[in-house]
């Protein structure tokens, strides 16, 4: 059992509260640079598909988990991300500056776009967000000269200070590329929470009401977190475009901002571990699936919408039976131990609110 | 006089987009969850249907199939009130959101398994014959669609305004607690909309049949549905059907006036706009609280 024996204010913003958690992250990130030794090319593609999801689960878990605020749209931006990358670096701009470009790009629109949605509450954002989904689709068709349109765009090999990295050819220099990314994002995403803009977000997410009592400006905080959150997800989006190596209006559909919203749900609202547990399940889900249909029903069997089918199973039974995800039941598993015998079942019990109409204000 | 013809057509989609929407406005003034399955119950009303009136299938006469079917679906919504959603009581309206999402793709897969995924059409004595009305040509299915949406939005307009049942669900969407302080069964009251908006979304799904092929992505006509309920303001009746009708009648004309890539975009763009200059909808029912 550990006990944190904290001596000073700062102890509570530390990015590491304590020596234990500084070893085992640092092993993490050890691990994380000695895989490509360690396992084939293939499965580096896999891993490599994880951290990706992983940084877009980052970007929406910031407005979703951190701020409150359901955002069923995301897939717009990984696209307007995908697309000025691409876009920026066909204009003759070295990888380091169009990528980072990318994402301040998709932040700024995302921030704009946020300013008339701010107005709204809870489900109509989520609305708003939804009509932004489908609507990017046609609009990706409708500026064909700067996007291709249908026929869609083939991202460039990356080129940073001389070395090439392309995905297919050589996925261990674009895994090592896509795991600084997703590090500065996390560290990113966690100084965010230690700053008081980050207790700012907390305070919107809980209570409106009391935000405002402590002189927190909802709508300039909300606004903040929506741009922040697409700046993560455009990053997300740029790379997801080098990994596909091909993308067009249809790749980034609304099927994909579900997927995102769901899989941060997965794996635990509010809490970084928990876009990357979601990021796991949501990579690895489709190819378990698959090899456990082979396995009772026999290959080449088809079940159309399956993947889909199921993944909305899991999702039920999560917000059901462990709302706070995969990592809230990691996080009770741990704790169970450490508290060995003494921990108990209510230790976890949320306060229940009942509905008050939002109509009526 | 094409003018005509195309503005009687959208009438009739945009009836079925109010009638879907009518769902969601049910769901929303009772609970102030938003019911994104709402789309994949309309589907699964007009599967239901096609399942017990079809030759291949049960074969039963339309008249019994149709009532039957709109009874099963509001079955099947208390059911899924009392095993899935009453559980959520108490956690936030984000929760909801996502839960009903997941159970559209389980209600899309679950169809596609037991009906397959070919479009097929209900053999519905609807779905045969035309009216002309000086020199406008009307299916029969569209006219029963006009016909039975006016219907059902005046007498589910009638039953929240005047009957105590109403009246308690709008209260339970207005303040839980003070309505369970007040003697208003919440839990039940809850399950028995979640009902009331399964049979609404069987009507649709029969209606929406009739006028066409099905399959089980049909679903994702809700989506429009959806606009049609912002577009009309979220906690009301007729503002639903307002809206369904103003996005089924804007489909056509932006379809043959406009240019093909912004046709499309037509109901959506009108949805930002809605959002945007008036956030709760035309008919709004957002009120400033006197103190």
């Amino acid at each position: 059992m550990r006990i944190q024996f904290k001596t000073s204010y700062d102890h509570d913003i530390r990015l590491f509260p304590d020596r234990h958690s500084l070893i085992v992250y640092g092993a993490l990130i050890l691990l994380a640079l000695v895989l490509p030794f360690l396992i084939n090319e293939f499965y580096i593609g896999e891993v490599t598909n994880v951290l990706i999801w992983a940084i877009a689960g980052l970007g929406l878990m910031l407005l979703t988990g951190q701020t409150g605020q359901a955002s069923l749209g995301h897939a717009a931006f990984l696209a307007i991300g995908c697309y000025t990358n691409t876009i920026l670096i066909e204009q003759g701009l070295p990888f380091l500056l169009a990528f980072p470009l990318a994402g301040v790009i998709t932040g700024v629109v995302g921030a704009i776009i946020a300013i008339p949605a701010l107005r709204l509450h809870g489900i109509y954002l989520a609305i708003a967000t939804i009509a932004l989904s489908i609507l990017a689709d046609d609009i990706i068709v409708l500026l064909e000269p700067w996007t291709g349109g249908v026929s869609g765009k083939f991202p460039d090999v990356i080129r940073v200070f001389g070395m090439e990295i392309e995905r297919w050819t050589m996925p261990v220099r674009f895994y090592y590329l896509v795991l600084a990314v997703a590090v500065m994002c996390t560290l990113f995403y966690r100084n965010i929470l230690r700053s008081p803009l980050g207790r700012a977000f907390d305070a919107v997410r809980d209570s409106e009401v009391s935000a405002t009592a402590m002189g927190v400006h909802i709508a300039r905080t909300k606004a903040t977190a929506f741009g922040l959150s697409c700046m993560i997800t455009g990053w997300a989006g740029a790379l997801m475009g080098y990994y596909a190596g091909a993308f067009n209006n249809e790749t980034f559909s609304l099927v994909i901002s579900i997927t995102l919203l769901m899989m941060i749900v997965i794996g635990g609202l509010g809490s970084i571990h928990g876009a990357f547990f979601g990021a796991v399940v949501v990579a690895f889900l489709p190819q378990g699936l698959s090899i456990l249909k082979d396995s009772v029903l026999g290959s080449g069997v088809a079940i159309p919408g399956l993947e889909t089918g199921v993944f909305g199973m899991i999702l039920i039974l999560f917000i059901l039976f462990e709302p706070m995800g995969l990592y809230g039941r990691w996080l009770k598993i741990r704790i169970w131990f450490e508290l060995f015998p003494f921990a108990r079942k209510d230790m976890f019990r949320r306060q229940k609110s009942y509905l008050k109409t939002e109509r009526l204000r | 006089m094409d003018g005509v013809q195309l503005l009687v057509s959208g009438l009739a989609n945009g009836c079925v987009y109010g009638l879907i929407a009518l769902g969601f406005v049910l769901i929303y003034k009772a609970t102030e969850a938003v019911n994104f399955a709402q789309g994949d119950f309309m589907m699964l009303g007009a599967f239901v249907t096609l399942g017990l009136t079809n030759a291949e299938y049960l074969h039963l006469p339309f008249w019994i199939a149709a009532p039957l079917a709109i009874l099963i679906m509001a079955f099947f919504g208390y059911l899924l009130d009392l095993l899935i959603l009453r559980h959520l009581f108490g956690q936030s309206q984000t929760a909801v959101v996502i839960l009903t999402i997941a159970l559209g793709f389980v209600i899309r897969f679950v169809a596609g398994v037991i009906w397959g995924h070919e479009p097929q059409t209900l053999e519905s004595p609807l779905a045969f014959g035309d009216v002309s009305l000086g020199g406008v040509v009307l299916g029969m299915a569209d006219v029963a669609v006009i016909v039975v949406t006016v219907l059902l939005t005046w007498s589910l307009y009638q039953f929240f305004q005047r009957t105590k049942l109403g009246l308690a669900m709008q209260a339970a969407s207005q303040n839980q607690m003070a309505a369970y302080f007040m003697g208003i069964p919440v839990k039940r009251v809850q399950g028995l909309i979640w009902g009331l908006s399964g049979a609404t979304a069987a009507v649709a799904g029969i209606l929406f049949a009739s006028k066409g092929a099905i399959d089980p992505n049909a679903g994702l006509l809700g989506i429009k549905a959806f606009a049609a309920a912002v577009i009309g303001g979220f906690g009301s009746l007729p503002g639903a059907l307002a809206g369904g009708l103003i996005v089924g009648v804007i489909e056509p004309f932006a379809a043959r006036y406009l240019a093909a890539g912004y046709s499309q975009i037509a109901p959506y763009a009108l949805l930002l706009a809605v959002l945007v200059f008036r956030p709760h909808g035309l008919f709004s029912q957002v009120r400033t609280k006197k103190v």
